[in-house]
């Protein structure tokens, strides 16, 4: 018999502190839609992706219903697309007009993949969609973009950095009457996973199946309570247990989902991302986590640390409940995605400094950052670039989400509503830094023995 | 294959019953009752074969909150707890 202890658990885990499955990701790779006429190109693209997602809503509903579990999103990730836009020519605009109605069609949220992978250099159809990517996510409303600039083994394409520096600003401004939402779907990657079911940053790597199923489990809430339960002297070794064991319990509830997603679709099961990702719910916070664990206030003295000990304690617990965990499991910092973060950087206890120490030891990167409007694109290169090193050094991946509020002033808040938040607008460091970027090259990937 | 039915709120006469033919309507045979009652809170935990259903597991889960509307109903699939309490 189930014991009662565990079911009451279950249902308070999804009734009171948000635990829920955060995405069911397909997958697509679109590599047999390639065409050198962009037309004929774009329509394989939109056939291939409805024929193979056009039960996945229903299926996750279905699902959903069955275990009493709610799937927040679904959602497609495809080849880069910069492939696609290297073979045909033409404007990619036209690519990213039909994934956006084909997303539309299926009806699911988010379709990632309107990317490229520069970070050795520029190939066919590389530059080209990278310059058309402010107008892209300008003239759509579900498209995402994602562009991988760096990699501990090629070092970082600092051209591609001060190319994206640009974009980023310019993505803003086409959308500056409507928050400036365009930059907040645009991820600027170093070392990035090939199959993250996380958006903005998901798309489907070249060395990925056909069509895969992948899953992202989420509950920070979850995590905060088992922890306020705990005793304040508790050791941090006990810590790191309750984290553990709380992320098995969570990765679980992610595995039975995917496999029985997979079956029903009839489409291989890919990976568990499990990722403690926040959400503007109050409680839903990875904040809180951090000063559950004994922090007055998330962006303090003791930050870095205690996130690191969460980051690598959630990956020891998914990693034992499951045999497929990939893409970035682990702990998500997006500002103003998380309820405590906001509250953090509103009253500057949380820096950019901070958050990009906190950066070195978290799943991801600088996420959802509010920056000021008037910043030149040749900071946001270099706040990229920095970001990059982190990752490239590290051999970890590392992410880039800012957001520059055009026409908003230091102080104000950006409200982007639903799941992406709101965030005020973060002080930066002045000075400058464009002869730097504006030099160009490479650079070169470090060593990987000597490490001190 | 069975499900885990929860009832949780105030405790009142005839949740047990009422849930139960609910489920009967449902074909939905009740394996096990656990019902505690604190106070005044009352919480009931049925296991049900559900092989034999003449309805989804949505509509057997809208009987029974049409049957105690006063109640916070739950119908999850036993694969859950299994997959997340055992090893």
């Amino acid at each position: 018999m189930i014991n009662m202890k565990d079911i009451m658990e279950t249902i308070t885990m999804i009734q009171d502190e948000h635990l829920d499955i955060r995405t069911i990701t397909m997958g697509i790779s679109l590599i047999d839609c390639c065409d050198s006429d962009i037309d004929k190109s774009c329509q394989k693209v939109y056939d291939k992706i409805y024929r193979l997602t056009k039960d996945l809503v229903k299926t996750g509903e279905d699902i959903e219903k069955k275990y009493g579990i709610p799937i927040v999103n679904k959602r497609i990730s495809v080849t880069p697309i910069s492939i696609l836009a290297g073979v045909s020519g033409g404007d990619p605009v036209k690519y990213a007009k039909t994934l956006d109605r084909v997303a539309k069609d299926v009806g699911v949220n988010f379709i990632g993949g309107y990317s490229a992978l520069v970070h050795k250099g520029f190939s066919a159809g590389d530059r080209e969609l990278i310059e058309s990517i402010p107008r892209a996510l300008a003239e759509t409303d579900f498209v995402c973009s994602s562009v991988n600039v760096g990699s501990t083994k090629a070092g970082i394409n600092m051209d591609a950095v001060k190319l994206m520096g640009e974009v980023v600003k310019e993505t803003a401004e086409l959308t500056k009457d409507r928050q400036c939402i365009g930059a907040a779907k645009l991820v600027v990657f170093c070392n990035a996973p090939e199959d993250n079911p996380f958006m903005a940053g998901a798309f489907h790597g070249i060395g990925e199946p056909d069509c895969v199923l992948n899953v992202g489990v989420s509950g920070p809430g979850v995590v905060r309570a088992a922890l306020a339960k705990m005793p304040k002297d508790a050791s941090l070794n006990e810590v790191a247990d309750l984290i553990k064991k709380t992320a098995f319990k969570i990765t679980r509830m992610g595995q039975l989902v995917g496999t029985e997603a997979s079956a029903r679709l009839g489409v291989p099961f890919g990976i568990i991302d499990l990722s403690l990702a926040p959400t503007p719910a109050v409680g839903d916070s990875v904040a809180y986590i951090l000063e559950e664990i004994g922090l007055e206030q998330c962006g303090t003295h003791g930050t870095t640390a205690a996130l690191a000990m969460l980051n690598d304690a959630v990956k020891k617990g998914g990693v034992m409940a499951s045999s497929n965990v990939g893409g970035l499991s682990g702990a998500f910092i997006p500002v103003s995605e998380d309820a405590g973060m906001i509250e953090a950087a509103k009253a500057g206890t949380l820096t950019i400094e901070k958050l990009e120490a906190m950066t070195a030891v978290c799943s991801v990167g600088l996420d959802m950052i509010v920056l000021p409007g008037e910043t030149p694109a040749t900071t946001i290169s270099a706040i990229i670039a920095d970001e990059a090193a982190i990752g490239m050094v590290n051999s970890k991946t590392t992410a880039v989400r800012v957001i520059p509020a055009i026409g908003y002033k230091e102080g104000e808040i950006l409200d982007f509503g639903g799941l992406l938040g709101s965030g005020p607008i973060m002080a930066i460091n002045e000075k400058a830094s464009d002869i730097m970027i504006n030099r160009g090259g490479k650079i070169p990937a470090p060593m990987q023995s000597l490490k001190n | 294959m069975r499900a885990v039915i929860t009832v949780l709120g105030k405790d009142m006469v005839g949740i047990l019953a009422k849930a139960s033919t609910a489920c009967a309507e449902s074909n939905a045979n009740v394996v096990e009752v656990t019902q505690s009652v604190l106070e005044d809170y009352f919480a009931m935990i049925m296991l049900v074969d559900i092989d034999k259903l003449n309805c989804s597991l949505e509509e057997m889960k809208n009987r029974i909150e049409a049957a105690v509307p006063e109640m916070k109903v739950h119908v999850m699939h036993e694969d859950i707890f299994n997959s997340m309490h055992r090893i």
